[in-house]
């Protein structure tokens, strides 16, 4: 009896502790290099009258975890991203919530739009921040658009968000 | 300190030796009052120390008299099949658990009334008109400060140090940039919470010159326990040097390797997050780094402001306070003395 009820107690125990998965956190982040000129993504030369067609040829290391996208968050108005952007709707810049992306909107078109920068303002910041930062920034620009694992996203914005259709968008991890 | 202070100071020290180690720092100690709120705080503290010392001393030689007594009762009152306790033991029983409640709730109304008026006493401390006003914002992980005047010429920021002149009581508008903090300089005063979107206002003064280490008291995420800050008090005229000092931008590196540290603190990312006043670095989202070279620290006091824990924090800030914002920044190793050395030359 004694023994039933230690095996049982240790299955449970092992049970629970499946639900013990940690988000990892990766505060010290490898390579520290400075983020350089295309790297990530190579576009069609061919722009007017045709389709763009990016084609994304790395994947964002840091998609997933929630830190990296609060991290993202952080930098997004730290560097003045906001100042521009707003806080996703658009205001001197284009908006970045939505389907249509004039650069394409995989995260490598993303990161590579921040690397290059892109005609009529957008600054380059290839060579300035450290990629990692542009990878955080990444995963947070997508999160607005509800693409990051709900898990990861946080369900309210530290802004006060005021377009209920915006919190949907983030909320639901589909995009309308 | 007066003399049943330091009495004092010695029993706690030898009799918990590790717990309350505290009362030995002067630098961080509510026990050792350098000014009038943490002077009431002070009394207030030896006041429950006594009293309570007192009673718990009682307490255990109660105990231990009843402990070692000859078992009088037993023997009066041989048990039966149901005990029947006496009609004078049950009346003096009573007698003395009624004595001991009312004697309980006595001391507490004793001590709530000695604490509401120390706190009275705090809010009614009088002030003069010159006053000094500080904005203290707290941030993950380190405390912005700004020195507020109605005349903008005199406003100036600066960080993680706050120097005010002795004997002039000194207003702290504390603000918070993200989380809740709190404000504890021990040798000052009491704690302030720091909360966001709202102003929070504590003073504080000073009357012996010194060097006190207030640290956050809420905890605040991954560095909150490296969140320091240092309150100089100083005479009004060293003050007033240092004042005067602040007010003015960086000065412009002489020597060829300075001039390169410069150059690599403007062409790296730097200059997006950190200000140094008289340059083309205006960044408001790290400490200001303007007359950094007379701070007593780095990265929020985690470490002290020397040219070789300046160049670790730099190359790795992840290795001295890991978590925190601060950027790790690529800087080419032949750079990285020049950049110090600029640095450590923002007197």
């Amino acid at each position: 009896m004694f023994f039933r009820s230690l095996s049982a107690l240790t299955i449970g125990a092992g049970l629970f502790l499946t639900g013990c998965q940690r988000e990892k956190r990766d505060i010290r982040p490898s390579p520290t290099r400075l983020a350089v000129y295309g790297d990530a993504a190579k576009e069609s030369a061919l722009r007017p009258g045709g389709p763009i067609n990016p084609q994304p040829v790395v994947t964002n290391p840091y998609n997933s975890s929630g830190y990296d996208i609060s991290e993202g968050q952080r930098l997004f108005s730290w560097y003045n991203c906001n100042g521009c952007h707003a806080n996703g709707g658009g205001a001197i810049g284009p908006p970045l919530i939505k389907q249509q992306w004039i650069y394409g909107g995989e995260p490598a078109n993303i990161f590579d739009t921040i690397i290059k920068g892109r005609p009529n303002g957008m600054p380059a910041w290839g060579g300035r921040i450290p990629e990692y930062q542009v990878w955080q920034i990444v995963a947070y620009v997508r999160s607005m658009n509800g693409q990051q694992p709900t898990s990861a996203t946080p369900t309210r914005p530290d802004t006060i968000e005021t377009n209920p259709q915006t919190l949907r968008n983030r909320t639901s991890g589909e995009t309308k | 300190m007066t003399s049943y202070g330091r009495a004092a100071k010695l029993l706690c020290f030898a009799a918990f030796t590790d717990a309350l180690a505290f009362c030995a720092t002067d630098a961080q100690s509510v026990v050792n009052p350098v000014g009038p709120q943490s002077g009431k705080i002070a009394g207030l503290w030896w006041f429950f120390f006594w009293l309570l010392g007192a009673i718990f001393l009682l307490v255990m030689v109660a105990a231990l008299w009843t402990l070692t007594r000859p078992n009088r009762g037993l023997a009066q009152e041989p048990l039966e099949g149901t005990h029947q306790v006496s009609q004078e033991t049950e009346s003096r029983a009573t007698r003395v658990v009624t004595g001991a409640s009312i004697a309980t709730v006595v001391i507490l109304f004793v001590l709530i009334v000695a604490s509401v008026s120390t706190g009275k006493g705090l809010a009614e401390l009088p002030y003069k008109k010159n006053t000094l006003t500080i904005e203290v914002m707290g941030t993950q992980w380190w405390w912005n400060i700004t020195y507020q005047n109605s005349d903008s010429s005199l406003v100036f920021t600066t960080a993680n140090e706050i120097h005010i002149p002795t004997g002039r009581p000194v207003q702290i508008r504390g603000l918070s940039n993200d989380v809740i903090h709190s404000f504890w300089v021990p040798n000052l005063h009491g704690k302030a919470d720091f909360i966001p979107s709202r102003v929070n206002t504590e003073w504080i003064q000073a009357d012996k010159p010194g060097v006190y280490r207030g640290q956050c008291a809420e905890f605040c995420g991954l560095q909150h326990a490296h969140m320091i800050i240092y309150v100089i008090a100083e005479t009004p005229e060293n003050f007033r040097k240092w004042y005067e000092h602040q007010l003015q931008p960086a000065g412009q590196p002489s020597d060829p390797t300075t001039q390169r540290g410069q150059q690599v603190f403007m062409n790296n990312a730097c200059v997006y997050c950190h200000q140094i006043r008289g340059t083309d670095a205006a960044g408001q989202n790290g400490p200001d780094l303007t007359h950094f070279g007379s701070r007593l620290g780095i990265a929020a006091n985690t470490v002290p402001n020397t040219p070789g824990n300046l160049g670790g924090w730099i190359a790795d800030p992840q290795s001295t306070k890991p978590g925190n914002h601060m950027a790790t920044v690529a800087v080419n190793s032949a750079d990285m003395q020049p950049l110090i050395n600029y640095l450590e030359s923002l007197k």
